[in-house]
């Protein structure tokens, strides 16, 4: 899809990209975490962007491999938000955000170390006022402070949206894959840190970590007498069923709404 | 007339060669520095030249006949042309002297201009055409000059004279000045400085015999941050990489041998070494009068010492070239043969092992599945990604002793990453049968082993390459053994010869020469195999790479099987198709390297194939053809052959050894 001549105005679109340290699946080594590595590939591809790297934590020897990674990809340099470990990220690369305003923040959906809750940039859109755009697949023009982009939905189904910026956007596995890391560009590269007060999180600290165990899932039998019905039954759509579509709602009637969806499902109880 | 005329041509001729070999060696000196010692490589240049560079041009026994004769005859006939003509010292046996040698060279040029008439493809036309003209001008020339000198006869008038003169101009122009202004004989002057200067003098063999092998990549010095990472423009290599792209002849022996040519893949290393010479002077590759790259005409690249010589994909996208695409960089399997066939001794797959390190580490652009693999490399030290810790888990019911337990053995078996592959485990199993019928004491690193970094540096990665390579050190350092045995030509290869640069110095052999080891000392009982016809495939890195031709074949003749040989076997194997990572990059042609040597096996009539090579076997088990040859590794013919409970060691004792070795 081409895109759009930019006003000169807009020719310079700020994107920040938030990076964390990721972790290999089955060694456990420090990487680039596969998710932040498709959102700085996808603010790369971008024409006529300033990318800025920012992650937010400690640059030390076991980070400093991993932090490299983005270098590798082609960038000066990484704004390394200097945090103690342990610490809620969230105010200070919220106060870095507000600072730098950039147009565009694009991130992983969930970190591979540390909680990897997926809630970072909830919160992060929460404390700035900001648009959030989940499973981002592509942008395909800015213009006048709006954004039209692609949605990933599931089974390759895409939504467009138009969302207005500054916004926030989460990169899933449906991005495209990151490009090679180099190590020429990635030696090179360097750190801007940038101190911001770290703030403890509590909540962390009461917590008990241990080693996630594998869920045993449910299989699924298919009973088909023929080969269509086989092909049918692997092809299907999740059937979901129950479905409701709510239009013109108030918020009210939309919490409403969920509320009872979540009785239904027996996940709370009206007491 | 002749008499005045004859010397100011001959040292004109000296004079403007004297000039262009000084453009010449600026044009080199564009490279980067590499010490050499001068002296000792100029005194080593004659046995270089006439031993060395001969042998391989006796490959060929008319061509080294017509170039002794020509090139033979040239030498003394230009030293004597000086002589007789230049000083004017015709008297006794020195004009006589001069006679026979340009007789000799005449009747070499005959041969020359014989080639010429119907030349094979691989030979360059355009100037080098005009060669057997310019070698009859020059012999025939001297030749009638010289007959009034000895008195034969009259000096004849002024105008035979003026005809004699330019005939006589026209081969000094074309063998004296032209050797060194550019133009064919271009090689004879930077072919014999490449000789004396070359980056790899210890490839020479030596008076004491010694047969000079060295086929180790180069490392990158990756500890200073200013080094250049590999090779972005002509400029980066070193100046006698230049030199030795220079002192090409084009005769194409490397594109006949060229397996990824022969398949139509874009590449041909006669025309690479000419894009650098190219590169090297600057200009388009429009005048280039050779095969070009399969399905890339010339006249479309041009490239300048400095500019780059691979253009960035950003600027390819946009239809801009550079001296050479990226995929004839890719193309490459590294399997030498171009190197083992090439008279001048030119270094092919070192420079494009140079210019892919560039692409790798600093483009971040390696293509297909490049990337990936050294990603899984980089996180879990292998290249399909697999668990490090499941890299006994083929072995679980063999009870492999393991190096962390035993500390010392005789033998490091060094398994390779075909342990995740299920064929090679087959391969695998044999050996360690074979190893145990003979009760060889070996362990085995177990999880502890990590990929040799073979495929990471063929892809260029020397960062990765270095990484593997000093942990693997480092993990072999506390345990003692006598020797590693591999069944993987390329870990043997880089245990061998790439390791100890980064400080691994080991005895490493292939597994084919372990077991003629074992049988030369009778340690294994072995009955004759059953297959009736068997060839054999030489592997790059134990043939061309490291010299071993004869184990092998000494192991399937034990097992008494008579060999078919193959028309391209031994220092001529084809490759098949797996080294160089040219699996992961894949780049297109118009057929596959392995279906070209799975019909060379078919042509030799055999219904086996023997190999010993974990890529060659996947490679050539690969074929789908109807009759296709079977593909076996030596060390599963060796353990089919295996006399049962016979052996000379005896299974028997080997329990009550292994409770000794616990008890240690």
């Amino acid at each position: 899809m081409p895109h759009d001549v930019a006003t000169p105005a807009e020719t310079e679109l700020n994107v920040a990209v938030l990076v964390s340290v990721g972790r290999h699946p089955l060694t456990a080594r420090a990487r680039r975490a596969d998710q932040d590595a498709r959102a700085v590939e996808m603010a790369l591809t971008l024409p006529d962007a300033d990318v800025r790297l920012i992650h937010a934590g400690r640059h030390d020897d076991d980070s400093d491999s991993a932090l490299r990674g983005y270098l590798g990809m082609g960038l000066a340099s990484i704004g390394l938000l200097e945090q103690p470990s342990g610490a809620d990220v969230v105010p200070a690369l919220a106060a870095v955000l507000r600072d730098a305003s950039p147009q565009l923040v694009l991130t992983g959906a969930r970190a591979e170390t540390g909680e990897g809750s997926g809630l970072l940039p909830y919160l992060l859109a929460d404390w700035l006022g900001w648009p959030i755009v989940t499973g981002l697949a592509a942008v395909e023009s800015v213009e006048h402070g709006m954004a039209t982009v692609l949605q990933a939905l599931p089974r390759g189904q895409r939504r467009r949206l138009r969302v207005r910026l500054p916004a926030i956007a989460t990169v899933e596995s449906s991005a495209p894959a990151a490009r090679q890391s180099a190590f020429g560009p990635a030696r090179r590269g360097g750190f801007d840190p940038e101190t911001r007060d770290g703030v403890r999180d509590d909540a962390l600290s009461e917590w008990h970590v241990q080693p996630a165990r594998k869920r045993p899932k449910r299989l699924k039998i298919v009973k088909a007498a023929s080969a269509r019905d086989r092909f049918k039954a692997a092809a299907a759509k999740a059937q979901g069923g129950g479905g409701q579509v709510l239009e013109g709602a108030t918020p009210e009637q939309g919490a409403e709404a969920i509320f009872k969806l979540l009785e239904e499902e027996g996940v709370v109880r009206r007491s | 007339m002749l008499d005045t005329l004859l010397p100011i041509l001959i040292f004109s001729a000296l004079a403007l060669a004297a000039v262009g070999a000084v453009r010449r060696v600026r044009l080199w000196r564009q490279g980067r520095s590499s010490p050499v010692p001068l002296i000792r490589g100029l005194a080593a240049m004659p046995r270089r030249y006439l031993v060395d560079l001969h042998h391989i041009v006796a490959r060929d026994k008319t061509m080294s006949n017509t170039h002794v004769a020509t090139a033979g005859g040239f030498v003394l006939a230009a030293v004597l042309a000086i002589v007789v003509h230049g000083l004017g010292l015709a008297e006794g046996v020195l004009g006589w002297l001069l006679l026979a040698a340009s007789a000799t060279m005449f009747a070499g040029s005959l041969f020359v201009a014989r080639r010429r008439r119907n030349p094979p493809a691989r030979l360059s036309k355009g100037p080098w055409m005009r060669l057997p003209k310019s070698l009859m001008a020059f012999s025939l020339g001297i030749f009638v000059v010289t007959l009034p000198a000895v008195g034969v006869l009259p000096a004849g008038g002024w105008l035979v004279a003026l005809v004699l003169a330019a005939v006589v101009a026209w081969g000094l122009a074309e063998l004296v000045f032209g050797m060194t202004w550019g133009g064919p004989m271009k090689h004879a002057f930077a072919g014999a400085l490449h000789l004396a200067f070359h980056r790899r003098p210890e490839r020479f063999s030596d008076k004491r015999g010694g047969e000079g092998r060295s086929t180790g990549l180069k490392a990158l010095d990756l500890e200073d941050d200013q080094a250049p990472l590999g090779v972005e423009t002509p400029a980066d290599f070193t100046w006698n990489q230049l030199l030795g792209f220079d002192a090409c002849v084009q005769c194409g022996r490397c594109e006949a041998a060229c397996p990824a040519f022969a398949a139509g893949q874009p590449l041909n290393p006669k025309k690479l070494i000419q894009d650098m010479v190219v590169g090297m002077a600057g200009g388009s590759d429009a005048r280039y009068a050779g095969s070009p790259y399969p399905g890339k005409p010339v006249g479309e690249h041009a490239g300048e010492p400095h500019g780059p010589i691979v253009a960035r994909p950003s600027a390819q996208a946009q239809g801009r070239t550079a001296l050479v695409d990226a995929e004839t960089l890719w193309s490459c399997t590294t399997c030498r043969a171009c190197v083992e066939e090439c008279p001048m001794m030119i270094e092919h797959v070192d420079a494009i092992v140079d210019m892919r390190r560039f692409l790798t580490l600093e483009h971040g652009n390696t293509p297909n599945k490049g990337a990936e693999v050294l990603d899984n490399l980089i996180a879990t030290d292998n290249p399909g990604g697999f668990d490090p810790g499941s890299r006994l888990n083929w072995a679980a019911d063999l009870d492999l002793p393991l190096m962390a337990d035993k500390r010392e053995a005789e033998v490091l078996l060094w398994l390779g990453d075909g342990v995740f592959d299920m064929r090679n485990q087959r391969t695998l199993r044999a050996l360690v049968k074979v190893l145990r019928a003979a009760d060889v004491d070996f362990a085995v690193l177990g999880a502890e082993e990590r990929d040799s970094g073979d495929v990471a540096r063929r892809l260029g990665d020397e960062a990765t390459f270095q990484s593997l390579a000093r942990r693997n050190i480092a993990t072999l350092a506390p345990y003692r053994f006598t020797h590693i045995v591999t069944c993987d030509p390329h870990s043997f290869h880089v245990l061998k010869n790439e390791y100890g640069e980064l400080g691994g110095n080991y005895e490493v052999f292939h597994h084919s020469t372990y077991l003629h080891r074992l049988i030369e000392a009778g340690r294994l009982n072995l009955k004759a195999m059953k297959a009736s016809s068997v060839t054999y495939h030489d592997p790059c890195y134990l043939g061309r790479y490291n010299g071993e031709y004869q184990a092998p074949r000494e192991v399937l003749k034990a097992l008494g099987v008579e060999l078919k040989e193959m028309a391209r076997s031994g220092y001529r194997s084809r490759c098949c198709g797996g080294g160089g990572g040219a699996p992961i990059t894949d780049v297109p042609g118009k057929q596959r390297i392995p279906d070209m040597r799975m019909n060379d096996v078919r042509e030799t009539g055999a219904e086996l194939v023997a190999v010993g090579c974990p890529q060659c076997t996947a490679m050539l088990e690969g074929v789908v053809a109807e009759e296709r040859a079977e593909v076996k590794d030596i060390a599963e013919l060796v353990a089919d052959a295996l006399v049962e409970n016979a052996a000379p060691g005896g299974a028997g004792n080997r329990p009550r050894r292994d409770t000794e070795e616990v008890a240690l």
